[in-house]
């Protein structure tokens, strides 16, 4: 490869992996790209009151585990006393709580937060064939018929689902399905019988429990959902209408046929589910899910690091951006400024003092030390000396800017002193050799460029939303760095150089 | 409008700084070769090896103390220039053309002290002229005595020929006048009216004061253009010689015209400015191209200027045979 055509391959590959890496936390982690987006979070509770008999007391509770949409971010366990094991899987978690003895009523809580989430997971694993329902007659025979006349009218294991569930909600027509519906009474008996259709046809299917997030509730119902296994994926149906899919706000709890808590030992007097609703920042939940989620890219930020030290990062990750924006005016506009960079130290100092009274303290400063300058000149001091002294002068100017200002109750004086006195000085010092050898027009207007600079790098520099990247998604500066490696290449006219030179562009060949 | 302007230049052909500095000074002037430009003292014993004409070196302050003992440098000179041997842009120049008992006059009238010359020296020593502000050192060189020739295009000080040199071959001549405003200074950015020339004939084309194109000199009122420059073959073959001197590719070299030594190499320049397209009028990048365009551009000096004067000659001009400086142009060719 050529060594003319390599920036082009290291600025597309700086791009490409800040870009990269920006998206993967942006799309998988969830890290939001605007600052101050809330998402919902949601706090589920579970409370088991339970009465005890004799002897030793053991309760079950079937715990959320992966979800689809949601994920749980953080969870504990109210219950003294209790000895307290967790059984988890993948798709299945459970907790129990033990104890030898229990003398009166308690309640037994859990409670998880609940995070939105993005990604698509398969919820349950892949099924075996299931077994095919033994029943006596005059069952056998009824099951048998359905399920030849579902099969007729459907084409693949999801139409077949749908139109059994369908046949099981309008069952007035049906004389089988009627055998079947006279023996039960409830919502959840119906999911089995249309298990057990599917069984007969060698589909495999599987319950889902879990709750809608939807509203604040204090006693959540469990909603049962019939999922079912097209040989590929699992497709979900609501039993009660055969709609397809996962409902809104759907929080997949639990699967299979177990109840959501199981107590030996001692009676349920009761389950409650209750829902909480807050509203989290986006980049906390981001936060939360980065944790989860153990990914190692996701830890890069410098929200990471102690606060202090944050703040200090924050604004060292900005450099870049006010940087890039003295190589466009520099090399791609055509201004000029004392200092290469002295600009953009001089809008750190902004920052603090904010961009008009900024400005104005700059100006006093300068002038001042300019007239000081011119002073020193005379008395003939040798180049160091006489730059020390200009130092030396700038920061008593300032330590008496801030006295006065003080004194006057204005508190801005005081952030003054986070000005870079040696840049200032160094400022002082072309800007009075620029006067005496170029006038002291070329040497106003050019402190006037540097000034205008800074200011325009203050402005990007404080944009929220790149101090916001930057914190966030500190890989950003890669981006900038495979900018500013291609504007290295940049060979075209500077815009001053079109006036410059207008005198060429018009006539002569 | 400004992609309109961009088209309109680019078909000019004129470089700009973006361009100068990323196509031809990076790949051609090798930063190994720099100090013998940047250094001026350095760069002026490499051009007399080379057997090219300099001013002549009066004496080297390299230290504080030496700054003190002026007199003893000066070894009896009144007229003398004080340079920084690393200054740029004309910056901590200062000449003298003459002395009065204990004051010194400079060229454009005024009388400055002693202790004054002293504090020059000084700062020249310091570094503040130089690049970066290292410690530097002061040259003391002889006065040059400008070509009379030049007397009614100049306002105090010493005009000057600044000629591009790509790759060894001269691509572009302007000449540089001091006016008021300048302080009797060469530089453009000072106010020096700048005027180019044709590279074949020496002969000048038409001026250019700042940005602006203008047809007479604003202090001694003469015209411009069609002045025959003087040695105008020496000038270009000398500068062309320069190539050999530093191996840089993109070279600007500055040359003044002494009344008894002839053309001087004053200067090398690393990093020649742009604005002498605007003195002739003319984008340099055609010319650059022509020359990069050339199968076998490794030839002699002569050869080199011979091939520019035919190149970038005015075309049809006759004046190349009625000039004085083309009788040397062809005796050099003759040779």
């Amino acid at each position: 490869m050529s060594k003319l055509r390599q920036w082009i391959v290291l600025s597309l590959l700086l791009l490409l992996l800040g870009g990269l890496i920006v998206s993967y936390k942006v799309i998988w982690l969830g890290y939001p790209l605007m600052p101050d987006t809330s998402s919902e979070v949601w706090t589920v509770q579970v409370s088991l009151r339970i009465q005890p008999e004799d002897g030793p007391v053991r309760a079950e509770l079937q715990l959320p585990s992966r979800s689809r949409g949601f994920t749980l971010s953080r969870e504990n366990f109210i219950s003294r006393g209790f000895g307290l094991t967790l059984d988890e899987e993948t798709f299945r978690r459970q907790a129990q709580w033990a104890v030898r003895e229990l003398h009166e009523a308690r309640t037994l809580y859990y409670r998880a937060t609940v995070i939105p989430e993005t990604r698509q997971r398969r919820f349950a694993r892949r099924p075996e064939k299931p077994q095919r329902p033994q029943l006596e007659e005059p069952f056998a025979t009824a099951l048998a018929d359905i399920v030849a006349e579902v099969r007729e009218e459907s084409a693949d294991p999801e139409s077949f689902a749908a139109s059994i569930l369908f046949s099981l909600n309008n069952a007035a027509s049906d004389e089988n399905i009627k055998l079947f519906l006279s023996e039960m009474e409830n919502q959840r008996e119906r999911v089995g019988l249309a298990r057990m259709l599917l069984a007969e046809a060698g589909i495999p299917s599987l319950q889902i429990h879990g709750i809608l997030l939807q509203n604040e509730v204090q006693r959540a119902a469990v909603k049962t959902l019939l999922a079912v296994y097209d040989g590929d994926d699992w497709l979900l149906f609501d039993p009660g209408t055969g709609h397809r899919g996962l409902p809104e706000g759907f929080m997949i709890w639990w699967r299979g046929d177990e109840p959501l808590a199981k107590v030996s030992g001692a009676q349920l007097k009761d389950v409650q589910i209750s829902i909480r609703q807050n509203v989290e920042s986006a980049l906390e939940l981001a936060f939360d899910r980065v944790g989860l989620s153990n990914s190692s890219i996701g830890r890069i930020s410098i929200l990471q690091l102690p606060v202090h030290i944050q703040s200090v990062y924050e604004v060292l990750l900005l450099v870049p951006f006010g940087i890039l924006v003295i190589v466009f005016l520099r090399n791609f506009v055509g201004f000029s400024s004392f200092g290469t960079f002295a600009p953009v130290l001089i809008a750190l100092a902004f920052r603090e003092t904010e961009l008009l009274k900024g400005i104005l303290l700059f100006i006093l400063i300068v002038s001042l030390g300019l007239f000081f300058r011119f002073y020193l000149e005379r008395l003939r001091l040798l180049l160091v000396p006489r730059l020390a002294a200009v130092v030396t002068i700038v920061v008593l100017l300032m330590t008496t800017i801030s006295i006065i200002s003080y004194q006057l109750g204005a508190e801005t004086g005081l952030s003054i002193s986070l000005f870079p006195m040696v840049i200032i000085s160094m400022v002082i010092e072309r800007m009075s050799i620029v006067w005496e050898e170029r006038g002291a027009l070329t040497s106003i207007r050019e402190g006037f460029g540097s000034l205008m600079m800074a200011a325009l790098a203050f402005m990007v520099m404080s944009l929220d939303i790149l101090a916001y990247w930057v914190t966030v998604f500190p890989e950003i500066n890669l981006i900038v760095l495979g900018i500013i490696v291609a504007s290295g290449r940049y060979t075209g006219f500077r815009i001053t150089e079109l006036f410059r030179f207008r005198q060429l562009s018009d006539g002569n060949p | 409008m400004v992609t309109g302007r961009i088209r309109q230049l680019k078909r000019s052909g004129v470089l700009g700084m973006n361009c100068r500095n990323g196509k031809y000074i990076m790949p051609f002037n090798r930063r190994h070769f720099y100090p013998l430009v940047d250094d001026k003292l350095l760069c002026k014993k490499r051009l007399q090896e080379q057997g090219l004409a300099v001013p002549g070196l009066i004496g080297v302050a390299r230290w504080m103390r030496q700054a003190a003992q002026i007199d003893q440098l000066l070894s009896g000179h009144n007229e003398f220039v004080i340079k920084p041997a690393h200054g740029s842009g004309g910056d901590g120049i200062l000449v003298i053309t003459d002395r009065k008992s204990d004051y010194f006059v400079t060229s454009d009238g005024m009388l400055v002290q002693h202790a004054d010359l002293e504090h020059h020296l000084t700062n020249v020593i310091g570094g503040l002229y130089s690049l970066g502000g290292q410690p530097d050192v002061a040259m003391i060189e002889s006065l040059v005595h400008f070509d009379p020739a030049f007397s009614d295009l100049t306002y105090h000080g010493v005009p000057d020929i600044r000629v591009i040199v790509y790759r060894g071959y001269p691509v572009m001549a302007m000449t540089r006048l001091p006016t008021r405003q300048s302080h009797g200074k060469a530089n453009l950015h000072r106010g020096a009216i700048g005027v180019g020339i044709d590279l074949c004939s020496g002969i000048t084309v038409g001026g250019v004061s700042g940005n602006d194109p203008i047809s007479k000199h604003p202090d001694t009122g003469a015209a411009v253009a069609g002045f025959q420059i003087p040695h105008w073959s020496r000038i270009v073959s000398m500068a062309a010689s320069c190539f050999e001197a530093v191996a840089l590719g993109y070279l600007g070299v500055d040359i003044v015209l002494d009344r008894d030594l002839g053309p001087l190499i004053l200067e090398l320049n690393a990093r020649p400015g742009l604005n002498i397209q605007i003195a002739n009028r003319r984008g340099l990048c055609s010319r650059l191209d022509a020359v990069d365009e050339l199968d076998d551009w490794d030839q002699s000096s002569e050869k080199r200027v011979e091939w520019a004067c035919r190149t970038f000659g005015e075309p049809g001009s006759d004046l190349l045979t009625q000039a004085p400086g083309a009788l040397d142009l062809e005796q050099l060719e003759s040779e």
